[in-house]
């Protein structure tokens, strides 16, 4: 599927191309085209970005004359401490910081979880594998394309039943259950590539199960438990459907909470304030985005499918 | 591969691979009680008139006829078409011709990778909030234009009711066209090179290269990304939501908001049932055939 795609991407990058001439002028027409329409494509990228980080250091006054482009003739973060410490959502007005320790109680577990349940499925779809799995597997995959709203329900139901409907745990099992198909994926198709020749030679030596998994599967694969955990934490930290259906509002992740502050319909607008709490939504999975590079690509190209 | 643990003489079935099918318990209870139950679930009460609670009251098709006269319903339907036509064809389109320019071996390649995909990181909602600001009228794009000194200029996508569907299409692309373009750049250097290099030699055009020989070439990479972005066409939710909550009026609903509403805020389960089985419905229809083409032929190559 996608993810193959991508890795042969890197590794093919240096010998294939269309073109194979070497001594290139580096002014010619072509060149002029094609850098001209990657730089106003890259500017219109980029604009969105702009605009949010100039709105946000503006005071309101700023914003009613100027225009969104302008950058600001007096920078204050005032609008950012407000999004952050004190911007109102309904009843309560502490500002996203609750969302924040929200989502990060939402999503550091919900990761862990998903990623070591999913990890030991894999490894047990290719390396045991016993009658019925394949079937089970397949469902699973299937699974991954039912839209969610077909499921909700349902899992609404259940959770009452346990009685975590509305709360953190709920939610923590729901991204681990619609992580599932997508990791199990991934790790299946991690593990049934490494070479069988070191699986065998720990059975010979009479290692079980777990022994293989710990000892020998696990630390072989730290690369594949990053782009899992990259495809977890930025698709976790984004949701926003199951935050709402499955926690009370005192537990609502980031991205609901800022959904809330910027739709409420009381209040004057404050357009400053929006615009850094978006930013500030933002930033946890852009910095992922930028710290992890070519990994998060791999991730998100195995993932696509979840989103 | 699965010839190591066949055969060890085990007498008993069960007990072999005890621990793998252990370790398999939770997959299972998801993929049997979640996706298919929970999927089966949804599908039988969507005969019934659950009101606040569901209730195995049959009406056969009665929920179905009301959706399907329901103008909100329609809307979102239409909606959806238009969303998901123009937003399969402008991001296959850009997708495609982005990744044959940064495949032309130029400098700085990753630097504008970088920019082009940095938006798919971000949350639907996040984009949904920044295109709502750059999109309003009174200080966005059109206030700009405006003021300087196109007077008449009008771009307000979101509070017309006739384009607001364009709006949010914008917003989508914005956010999603870099992962296609990522996608179809690994397609494009699967591609060997000999094929351009007999291509010069027969001195066809490169345009025509690409039209004739690698798209076809590239077969396998565009049905993955035609059903990746296919699939999240019709789950498309938190950007309606954050862009325009469904308006102005209720000219930006979508299925998935529909689906939503009824289940969670009309309480009327039985109307949200019914519209998620569609929702269902329209995925099989794009998934089957891709499924049966994909893995139909013999065995799995994933």
């Amino acid at each position: 599927m996608a993810d193959e795609a991508v890795p042969q991407a890197q590794t093919d990058r240096v010998i294939a191309g269309p073109r194979g001439r070497k001594p290139r002028r580096a002014l010619s027409g072509r060149n002029i085209m094609i850098y001209g329409t990657l730089i106003v494509v890259a500017l219109y990228y980029l604009l969105p970005l702009y605009v949010m980080v100039m709105t946000s250091l503006k005071g309101m006054p700023e914003i009613r004359l100027g225009n969104i482009f302008a950058p600001p003739v007096e920078i204050t973060f005032e609008p950012w401490v407000k999004a952050w410490a004190s911007a109102c959502t309904g009843l309560n007005c502490d500002g996203l910081s609750r969302g924040f320790w929200n989502s990060v109680r939402i999503t550091v577990p919900s990761t862990i979880v998903s990623i070591a349940i999913a990890s030991v499925n894999g490894y047990a779809l290719a390396n045991w594998r016993f009658k019925g799995a394949e079937l089970f597997f397949t469902i699973l995959i299937v699974g991954a394309f039912i839209p969610y709203q077909v499921m909700i329900y349902p899992i609404v139901i259940v959770l009452r039943e346990m009685g975590i409907y509305g709360t953190l745990t709920g939610l923590i099992i729901v991204h681990t259950i619609f992580g599932m198909p997508i990791l199990t994926l991934l790790f299946r198709n991690y593990f049934a590539g490494l070479p069988e020749e070191l699986f065998k030679a720990a059975r010979v030596d009479g290692a079980g199960f777990w022994t293989i998994y710990f000892r020998i599967m696990l630390p072989m694969s730290l690369p594949i438990f990053v782009v899992a955990m990259i495809l977890q934490v930025t698709g976790i930290w984004n949701d926003f459907l199951f935050g709402v259906v499955f926690t009370r509002p005192e537990y609502y992740p980031m991205t609901v909470q800022l959904n809330n502050i910027v739709n409420s319909v009381q209040g004057v607008k404050e357009y400053n304030v929006n615009m850094a709490a978006t930013i500030l939504t933002g930033a946890v999975p852009l910095f992922v985005y930028f710290v992890s590079g070519r990994l998060f690509v791999r991730g998100i190209a195995a993932g696509a499918v979840k989103g | 591969m699965a010839g190591h643990t066949q055969g060890s003489g085990r007498p008993n079935q069960w007990l072999r691979n005890l621990n793998a099918k252990i370790a398999s318990v939770p997959m299972i209870l998801t993929a049997v009680v979640i996706f298919l139950g929970g999927t089966i679930w949804t599908v039988v009460y969507s005969f019934t008139n659950s009101k606040l609670l569901p209730r195995l009251s049959f009406v056969g098709l009665d929920q179905y006829e009301r959706l399907w006269d329901a103008p909100r319903w329609l809307v979102s339907v239409q909606n959806l078409a238009i969303y998901g036509i123009f937003s399969l064809i402008f991001s296959l389109v850009i997708g495609f011709v982005l990744a044959a320019l940064m495949d032309q071996k130029i400098r700085f390649e990753n630097t504008f990778r970088t920019i082009m995909l940095y938006p798919f990181a971000l949350s639907f909602i996040v984009t949904g909030l920044v295109w709502q600001w750059l999109l309003n009228p009174e200080f966005g794009i059109q206030s700009v234009v405006r003021s300087l000194g196109w007077e008449s200029f009008t771009f307000d996508p979101l509070y017309n009711a006739d384009i607001v569907i364009y709006g949010i299409l914008i917003a989508a692309l914005w956010q999603g066209t870099g992962l296609v373009m990522c996608l179809m750049l690994a397609g494009l250097r699967g591609i060997d090179e000999d094929i351009w290099k007999a291509a010069r030699v027969d001195g066809i055009p490169m345009w025509k290269t690409y039209i004739f020989v690698v798209i076809p070439m590239m077969r396998g990479v565009f049905i993955t990304t035609l059903v990746i972005i296919a699939s999240g066409i019709v789950k498309v939710y938190d950007l309606v939501v954050a862009q325009t909550s469904g308006g102005p009026g209720i000219a930006s609903e979508v299925p998935a908001k529909y689906v939503y509403d009824y289940m969670f805020q009309a309480q009327n389960l039985g109307q949200g049932f019914a519209a998620s089985t569609m929702m269902l419905i329209t995925v099989a229809i794009i998934i089957v055939p891709w499924a049966y083409l994909e893995f139909g032929g013999g065995r799995k190559r994933v």
